[in-house]
C-alpha cells in the first residue's frame, strides 16, 4: 500500500477531531484576545488586555477559584471515603446485595438540575421541610443563608449527586481482584482491619487515583448546584470560578474576558491535576 | 300570563342577556374571553381571522411558562386557528432571554422572528429590532397605553418594542393589619408612634421589625416583618434602586441619578444609595428566615402566602394575593414606594430635611420583531394581537400569567370588583395607587437603559449582596460597585453610555 493512503485513511478521523476538540480551542483562544461583548460585537484584536484585567483587577476571580479548591477537594474526600465504604458493604455477600447496589447509585441517575431544586425546597429556611423538623427542637439553620453553612449544603448536595459514581467504580474494582493475596493474608491470621490496610487499600490505589481525578475534574466544574441552590450567595459565599465565568460570559455577556477567563483556568487545571496525580500516586501506590 | 309573571319573565330574560352580553362566536370558540367576548378593534379576534398566513411559520422566543410563557403560548395557538399560521413557541428561562437573542442578533442570524424580553435589554436590542410600524402606533388599542410605558418601550421618541406588559414597584402590605384598631393602639403603646400606612422607609422598618416573628394573624404560624428580593443576581438590584429613589432621586437635581450625565462619574455610592443600603442590611432582620435568599418567586409565595406584613416589587405579590385560592384575598392594601424625611442633593453635598418620594418606574416584559425576521407583517400582527383588548382584559386576571396594567383604561376599579371579586376600596387604592405612579408624579426614575447594562445590574446585585452576607459595610460595598461601574464605562467609552443614558434622563427630568 502506498504509504501516502495511510493518511488518507486517517484524514476523516483528524477532520473530525479538528471540528470537535482543535477549532473551539483555537477560537477560544483568538476570542480571549478580543473585546467581543454586548455592545463591540465581532473578533477585533486588543492584545493580552483581558488577561492583564484578569492578573491584575479581578480579584473575585481568584477568590472563586480558592473557593472551588476548597468545595471541590472536600466534596470528592467525602465521595471517596462514603463512596468506598458503601461499596465494601455491598461487594461482601449481605442480604438485599443487589437491592443496595441499585438503591445506592440511584442519586446519579437523577437529573442533577431538577435534584437541586429538590434539595433548594428541601432547605428552604422558611418554607422547607428540613427547618419545620427542626424547629421542633428549636433550630432553624440556615443552611442556604449563612455564609459557612450554605458552603456546607452546597457540599452536602454534591456528596448525595455523585458519591454514587465513586461507589461505582470503586465496586467495579473491588470485583475484580485477585483472590490470592486474600488467601495469603489469611493464612498469616490477618483481621479485617489489616487486610483492608495492607491488602484491599493498596490494591485499590490505581484504580482510587483514576476515580478521585475523573471525579476532581468533573467537581471542578460545579455550576448547576450552586447555581440553583445560592446563584453563589449569600454575597459571594459560594461563587465557584465557572460560576464566575458564566456570569461574565452569558449574564455580562463579555465573550473576550470569559474565554481569557476559560483558558486560564483550563492551564491552571491541567497544572493542579497533574501535580495531584503525582501526589496521589506517591501517598497511595509508592507509599503503600 | 299575569302582570307579574310577564314582568318576572322579562326582567329574568334580559338579567340573561346581560349575563350573556358579552359571549359571541369568538368567545364560544376561545373560552379565554369568555368574560368580555372580541372587542372590536384592528387586532380584534374578527380583525385577525380575515387575515391568512396559511403555510407561513412564525418563530417565538419566550419566558418559560407560565410568567409570559404561558400566554404566548395561549395567545400563539389561538392566532394560528384564526390566521392559519404556523407558530412555534420556544420556552426560555429569564435569566438566558437576553443572550439566547443577542448570540444570534450578532451573527446576523434570524432564529426568531419575535423575542421576548425585559424592557431594559433596549440599549443593546435595539440595533436588531424592527422598530414598531406607523399603523400599530396610532392604533386606538396604542393610544389606551399609559405615556410611562409608550417611553419604556421607545427609544429616543421610536417605539421599538410593543408595549404588553406593565410593570413598576409599589408597596404591598396587610390591610388587615394595619388597619386593625387593636393593633393601632398595641403599636401606639409600645412604639408611640402611629400605626399607618408607612410614609418613609424608616417607619417601613420599625412597623415590619415590630410585626416580626409572631402569629399575629391568628393562623398557628408565625408571620414576619417583609419579603424582599434579596437572592444575588435574581433581580435583587431592582428592589436596591427601589429603596434608593427615596434618598437619592431629588427632583431639585436634575441631570441624573446612577450617573451625572455630565462626567459620567457614578453616584451610586453617594450618600442616599448608602442610606439606603444601611437600611436594607437592617430589613434582613425582619424577613422570614433564609429571606436573604428570597428570589422574586419566594417573595410571592411568602407575601401572597400570608407569612410578612409588608413587601414591594412587581404586581405578581399583591395579584397572587388576591386571587380566588389566597388565603389573604381582600387582605391587603397597595400604596406607593415609601419615601424618606430626607434626601441627598449631590449638588450642594448636603441632605435635605425635607419628605421625598419617588417612583420607581421599573423595567418589565416587553417582546419585539427581529429585523432580520422575513415575517414583520405578520410578527407585528401577532404582538398587537396578543395585546388586544380582549385578550388584555383576560391575561391581567389572571396572576400566573404577568400580564399587568399598563393601559389607562386598566385604571378603573370596578373591572376589578365585577370580573375578579376585589373588595371595591382595594381596587380603587390599587388603580389610584398604580396611575398615580404613571401620571402622577414628575420624580420618576427609569430604569438604567444603557449599553452594557448586564454589567452594571451585576456589579450591583454583587455589590449589595456582600452587604447584606456582612461581607462588607454599604460604604464598602457601593464603593466597590462604584469603582467597578467606572471600569465598565470607560470599557465601553463614556461618550457611548452618555449618549444612551441621556435618553433615560430626559424623561426624569422632563416636568
Amino acid at each position: 500500500m502506498n504509504f501516502k493512503h495511510k493518511y488518507l485513511f486517517l484524514l476523516p478521523g483528524l477532520l473530525v477531531l479538528l471540528g470537535i476538540l482543535i477549532f473551539p480551542i483555537g477560537f477560544t483562544v483568538r476570542l480571549s484576545f478580543s473585546s467581543w461583548d454586548s455592545f463591540y460585537p465581532g473578533l477585533d484584536f486588543i492584545g493580552l488586555d483581558n488577561y492583564i484585567r484578569l492578573f491584575t483587577d479581578d480579584m473575585r476571580f481568584w477568590e472563586a477559584f480558592g473557593r472551588l479548591s476548597l468545595l471541590s477537594l472536600t466534596t470528592v474526600f467525602l465521595q471517596y471515603v462514603i463512596g468506598f465504604s458503601l461499596a465494601l458493604m455491598v461487594w461482601k455477600q449481605i442480604v438485599f446485595q443487589r437491592f443496595f447496589r441499585v438503591l445506592f447509585l440511584i442519586p446519579m441517575m437523577t437529573t442533577p438540575v431538577i435534584m437541586t431544586v429538590v434539595w433548594r425546597t428541601f432547605f428552604h429556611e422558611s418554607l422547607g421541610p428540613a427547618n419545620d423538623f427542626l424547629s421542633l427542637f428549636g433550630m432553624q439553620p440556615l443552611w442556604l443563608s449563612s455564609e459557612i453553612l450554605s458552603k456546607f449544603t452546597v457540599i452536602l448536595v454534591e456528596v448525595w449527586q455523585w458519591t454514587p459514581f465513586m461507589f461505582l467504580l470503586l465496586l467495579a474494582g473491588l470485583l475484580s481482584l485477585p483472590k490470592e493475596p486474600y488467601l495469603a493474608a489469611s493464612i498469616d491470621g490477618a483481621g479485617p482491619v489489616r487486610t483492608f490496610v495492607y491488602v484491599t487499600f493498596p490494591l485499590m490505589a490505581p484504580i482510587s487515583i483514576g476515580a478521585i481525578i475523573i471525579r476532581l475534574i468533573e467537581a471542578s466544574k460545579i455550576m448547576d448546584t450552586v447555581y440553583v441552590l445560592t446563584s453563589g450567595g449569600p454575597g459571594t459565599a459560594t461563587e465557584t470560578s465557572s460560576f464566575y465565568i458564566f456570569i461574565k460570559g452569558l449574564r455580562e455577556f463579555q465573550f473576550g474576558y470569559s474565554a481569557a477567563l476559560s483558558l486560564t483556568y483550563l492551564v491552571i487545571m491541567i497544572i493542579s491535576f497533574t501535580i495531584i496525580a503525582k501526589i496521589l500516586t506517591k501517598l497511595m501506590v509508592r507509599g503503600s | 300570563m299575569n302582570r307579574v309573571t310577564k314582568i318576572s319573565t322579562l326582567a329574568v330574560t334580559a338579567s340573561l342577556l346581560a349575563a350573556t352580553a358579552s359571549a359571541d362566536k369568538w368567545s364560544d370558540q376561545f373560552p379565554h374571553i369568555k368574560n368580555t367576548g372580541d372587542i372590536a378593534g384592528e387586532c380584534s379576534y374578527e380583525s385577525m381571522s380575515k387575515k391568512d398566513y396559511g403555510g407561513q411559520k412564525l418563530t417565538i422566543n419566550t419566558h418559560a411558562v407560565p410568567v409570559m410563557g404561558e400566554p404566548t403560548a395561549l395567545h400563539a395557538e389561538q392566532f394560528s386557528a384564526l390566521t392559519g399560521a404556523e407558530v412555534k413557541v420556544i420556552h426560555t428561562p429569564a435569566g438566558d432571554l437576553y443572550s439566547k437573542a443577542m448570540v444570534p442578533f450578532q451573527a446576523g442570524q434570524a432564529p426568531y422572528d419575535i423575542v421576548f424580553g425585559f424592557s431594559n435589554f433596549l440599549r443593546d436590542w435595539k440595533q436588531y429590532l424592527e422598530p414598531v410600524p406607523a399603523k400599530y402606533v396610532n392604533m386606538p388599542q396604542m393610544q389606551d397605553v399609559t405615556q410611562g410605558h409608550i417611553d419604556v418601550n421607545s427609544w429616543d421618541g421610536e417605539m421599538i418594542q410593543f408595549p404588553i406588559d406593565g410593570d413598576r414597584h409599589y408597596l404591598k402590605y396587610r390591610k388587615d393589619v394595619i388597619d386593625n384598631p387593636e393593633y393601632q393602639v398595641k403599636y401606639k403603646a409600645e412604639t408611640g408612634n402611629e400605626l399607618r400606612v408607612p410614609q418613609t422607609w424608616k417607619e417601613y422598618g420599625e412597623m415590619a421589625a415590630f410585626f416580626n416573628g409572631w402569629d399575629w394573624d391568628n393562623d398557628g404560624e408565625l408571620e414576619y416583618g417583609s419579603a424582599e428580593v434579596m437572592k444575588k443576581d435574581d433581580l435583587m438590584f431592582a428592589a436596591f434602586f427601589s429603596r434608593s429613589v427615596a434618598y437619592s432621586k431629588n427632583p431639585r437635581v436634575k441631570g441624573g441619578f446612577f450617573f451625572d450625565l455630565e462626567t459620567m462619574e457614578p453616584l451610586i455610592n453617594g450618600p442616599g444609595f448608602v442610606a439606603a443600603l444601611t437600611d436594607w442590611v437592617e430589613a434582613t432582620k425582619y424577613t422570614p428566615p433564609g429571606g436573604i435568599n428570597f428570589s422574586l418567586g419566594d417573595e410571592i409565595n411568602s407575601f401572597g402566602g400570608g407569612q410578612t406584613l409588608f413587601s414591594f416589587s412587581w404586581d405578581d405579590a399583591f395579584i397572587a394575593a388576591m386571587q380566588d385560592d389566597s388565603p389573604i384575598k381582600n387582605k391587603v392594601g397597595s400604596a406607593p414606594l415609601p419615601g424618606s424625611d430626607s434626601v441627598w442633593n449631590r449638588s450642594t453635598g448636603a441632605w435635605e430635611n425635607t419628605y421625598n418620594q419617588a417612583p420607581y418606574i421599573v423595567w418589565g416584559w416587553t417582546a419585539a420583531v427581529a429585523k432580520q425576521s422575513k415575517n414583520h407583517d405578520m410578527a407585528f400582527d401577532y404582538l398587537c394581537f396578543f395585546a388586544n383588548d380582549a385578550n388584555h382584559q383576560a391575561d391581567i386576571a389572571i396572576g400566573r400569567f404577568g400580564v399587568n396594567p399598563f393601559r389607562k383604561s386598566d385604571f378603573i376599579p370596578e373591572i376589578y370588583v365585577e370580573r375578579q371579586g376585589w373588595d371595591s376600596e382595594i381596587a380603587k387604592q390599587y388603580s389610584e395607587t398604580l396611575l398615580a405612579m404613571e401620571e402622577g408624579s414628575t420624580n420618576r426614575v427609569f430604569p438604567l437603559r444603557v449599553p452594557g447594562v448586564f454589567q452594571f445590574n451585576s456589579a450591583v446585585a454583587t455589590g449589595t449582596s456582600k452587604a447584606l452576607a456582612g461581607q462588607l459595610s454599604p460604604q464598602e460595598a457601593l464603593d466597590e460597585v462604584a469603582a467597578e461601574w467606572t471600569k465598565i464605562v470607560k470599557r465601553i467609552g463614556a461618550d457611548t453610555v452618555r449618549e444612551a443614558y441621556a435618553v433615560g434622563v430626559a424623561l426624569e427630568d422632563a416636568e
